[in-house]
């Protein structure tokens, strides 16, 4: 038994900051989109923009980080494996076989795992940003000819439609992450202390 | 010890200074508020006390002789009143070039002027447009007082083709006190919120009745009410912003400023109120942390959220009016009259009646160009005829959301002309004014040959009527409230908000798409279903399997 440290400060800042960001863009747009009422209109629009604010601001950071030190690589789907974590998810993880997966500090996400944030981090965040951008800032493009093309309704319709996507990713994220370690906070432990317990030295078969 | 005493002295002086500041400030202002008040002995407003004019001595005879006496010093007030369209009741509008003013716009209370001009010259500002022959070129025959009274004592007779009454007289049950024409020029002065109000407050036949935006509680209103004309507040009459020129005023509801773009009014400039932007600018709101108040109004008119309701002044607005039932008369033969809360709800000389008071306007686009339909334009019976509706689209660089007080009627039309018909309501002759006899058909051929005396049309009656459904559109702009207690962004940005219904506008928080909507939350109800499942399954599975393993393990010491 060792501890090994896989997230670095950076990123364990980064998720935790990050996830305390997304829930509160996403109470306060579903609030927006009219979903309910609790703040009022006005107080969570002006919440919304200032939170999407930091957001942008914490990703800035994120993605210089993720280029300077190489570790956008973890995202980058790597086409097998996939398949036998779906395996995984789908029948071993019933019978109770091992994961077939194991961390380590330069493969810190198994290949579902790179495919899922992969394409929040491709897809849904950057769908979210340009159409929270554009609608942020359509009293800049509303009298231009891109308002020809592009209407008010189809740039909320990506927003909403993003959305949406989001928290699918959410709910699947959360019930992998806090439900299928062993024990079952394995990995929440793991984000916030940023250790990893192996049971036995590396082993590089699943590299 | 030189240099203690000049210290002494500085300190001294200070002191002194501090000490008497404020007192010099407080006094600095009470000259300041006391010439506010007016209590220094002169005439501040004046050069002239017109109590001193021999010419105003009188006494007169009829308001044609004040004017004469007014015009002995005014010389060009009359030419240049009779440009104005107070007088001329005429107006082409520049863009849709229709022919309109009260001689040739209908609408949808009283219908038209042709015929009725002795009833409806009561708020003409000028004295005995009793018929087609009026001359419009003479000029005693202006009404300065109607405007110019500061007294309150001046009226005109609701049924005297413009004068007032020049002996107390009883109309419908209120008298009428003659007023001393003499006293009343002798004390002329500005427009004022009664003078206007005496003919705008009431238009329509009575307080409140017509524009849902101004009535009587404008002559003394709260802050609440209107910020701009607060009698304890800025306390603007109605001429600060309608400025006139040569007794010209700015403002038209034929011809609406939506979206002024010129630079904010400033003394020297071209005279441009009344548009909100001509003082307040463009860009009115605090930026904040997104400006979006300001980017709103590119699209928001500012009355649509600065006026958050109709009739707010504690005085109920007519918001339909159907002729079709008029005509129910008593066994005495005089007109029934129902009321409701002190509202006429039925009136046997005009119909049924309804009434709204704090209620929301209706929001359209609007360009500033209304549009009516006249005399002879054709109807569709079978459709509700838009009187007149405001033009404009979303998308065309000028037009605005911007609110409506809407009226509903029934308007008698020529059944087989499909034309609107104005009937002759009044006169003295009873044999034709609908208001003598109650028989449409004689009242709608003589109004008609009436507004084809005057050149309104070429048509005649059919002599055959029928009643249609009408609506109008009145533009609303008075009655602002203070910023606080204007609309907020839920009162659109809602589900079924003020902008429900209205085209061609995305409002976030109201309008979605409802397939995405419905696709987006079964996605998210179908991946919590699936990882319940999946969560369940793997509770049940790892139970039974942890039972096998106790079996067999019992089994196996067995």
């Amino acid at each position: 038994m060792s501890r090994e440290l896989i997230f670095t400060r950076f990123e364990r800042f980064w998720h935790w900051s990050q996830a305390l960001l997304v829930f509160s863009l996403l109470t306060t747009g579903l609030e927006l989109h009219g979903a309910y009422t609790l703040l009022g209109f006005g107080a969570a629009f002006s919440a919304h923009i200032v939170l999407a604010w930091v957001l942008i601001g914490l990703w800035a950071f994120a993605i210089f980080w993720h280029l300077t030190t190489g570790e956008w690589r973890q995202y980058v789907p790597t086409g097998s494996g996939v398949l036998r974590m779906v395996a995984y998810y789908g029948y071993g993880i019933f019978s109770g076989e091992a994961k077939p997966y194991t961390k380590t500090p330069s493969a810190k996400h198994n290949p579902l795992q790179r495919v899922a944030y992969f394409s929040f981090k491709a897809a849904i965040a950057p769908a979210l940003w340009i159409s929270g951008l554009l609608l942020l800032f359509y009293g800049s493009w509303s009298g231009t000819a891109l308002n020809e093309w592009l209407s008010l309704g189809s740039v909320a319709w990506v927003h909403v439609a993003a959305a949406f996507g989001l928290m699918v990713f959410i709910i699947g994220h959360l019930y992998m992450a806090l439900t299928t370690g062993k024990p079952w906070y394995e990995f929440v432990k793991s984000m916030i202390t940023g250790y990893h317990d192996v049971e036995q030295p590396r082993s590089t078969t699943h590299r | 010890m030189v240099k203690s005493l000049r210290h002494l002295f500085v300190v001294s002086l200070l002191t002194a200074l501090l000490v008497a500041a404020p007192a010099g400030f407080a006094a600095t202002s009470g000259t300041l508020a006391g010439a506010g008040d007016d209590d220094r002995s002169v005439n501040i407003d004046s050069t002239a006390d017109h109590s001193q004019f021999e010419a105003l001595q009188g006494p007169f005879e009829s308001g044609m002789e004040v004017t004469e006496a007014c015009l002995s010093c005014h010389t060009e007030a009359a030419q240049q009143v009779h440009e104005s369209i107070h007088w001329t009741w005429e107006y082409t509008q520049p863009e849709t070039e229709q022919k309109l003013g009260k001689r040739h716009a209908l609408n949808n209370f009283c219908l038209g002027i042709a015929g009725s001009y002795e009833r409806c010259a009561s708020c003409h500002v000028g004295y005995g447009w009793e018929d087609k022959e009026f001359d419009f070129s003479a000029e005693e025959r202006v009404d300065c007082l109607v405007c110019h009274d500061t007294t309150g004592d001046y009226i005109k007779f609701p049924t005297a083709a413009g004068h007032p009454p020049y002996e107390d007289t009883e109309f419908r049950g209120t008298l009428f006190k003659a007023p001393d024409l003499a006293h009343v020029s002798q004390n002329v002065g500005k427009t004022s919120r009664e003078t206007c109000g005496s003919c705008h407050f009431e238009g329509g036949g009575g307080d409140a009745v017509k524009h849902g935006d101004l009535d009587s509680s404008l002559i003394d209103p709260s802050r609440s009410l209107d910020v701009h004309m607060a009698s304890d507040g800025l306390d603007f009459s109605c001429a600060t912003c309608h400025e006139f020129a040569g007794h010209i005023q700015k403002g038209s509801r034929y011809h609406v400023t939506v979206a002024d773009e010129r630079e904010v009014s400033v003394p020297g400039r071209e005279s441009q109120r009344p548009s909100c932007e001509s003082c307040h600018g463009a860009e009115p709101h605090e930026p904040g942390l997104h400006d979006k108040l300001n980017q709103h109004s590119e699209i928001i008119a500012c009355q649509t959220c600065h006026v958050p309701e109709m009739a707010r002044g504690g005085k109920a607005t007519k918001t339909l009016w159907d002729w079709s039932t008029a005509g129910r008369l008593d066994d005495d033969g005089n007109p029934i009259v129902e009321k409701e809360n002190g509202l006429v709800t039925y009136d046997g000389m005009k119909g049924h009646f309804e009434w709204k008071e704090d209620y929301p306007p209706e929001y359209r686009w609007f360009d500033g160009n209304m549009r009516y339909t006249l005399i002879d334009d054709t109807i569709d019976p079978s459709q509700t005829v838009p009187v007149n509706q405001p033009e404009g689209e979303p998308g065309d660089g000028r037009s605005r959301i911007w609110p409506f007080k809407t009226v509903d009627g029934k308007s008698p039309y020529d059944a087989q002309r499909k034309t609107l018909l104005v009937p002759k309501l009044f006169g003295q002759d009873d044999d034709h004014a609908f208001w003598g006899n109650y028989d449409w058909d004689r009242a709608l051929a003589a109004g008609m040959e009436e507004a084809r005396a005057a050149g309104q049309t070429e048509g005649r009656y059919s002599g055959e009527h029928g009643f249609v459904a009408t609506r109008m559109y009145w533009p609303v702009a008075h009655m602002v409230a203070p910023a606080e207690e204007s609309l907020a962004c839920a009162d659109c940005h809602s589900s079924d908000g003020r902008m429900a219904g209205v085209e061609g506008v995305y409002v976030p928080g109201d309008d979605g798409h409802p397939w995405t909507e419905r696709i987006g939350w079964f996605a998210v109800a179908a991946t919590l279903l699936g990882v319940v499942g999946h969560a369940g399954a793997r509770i049940v599975v790892a139970a039974i399997r942890r039972r096998r393993q106790t079996a067999e393990e019992e089994g196996e010491k067995a």
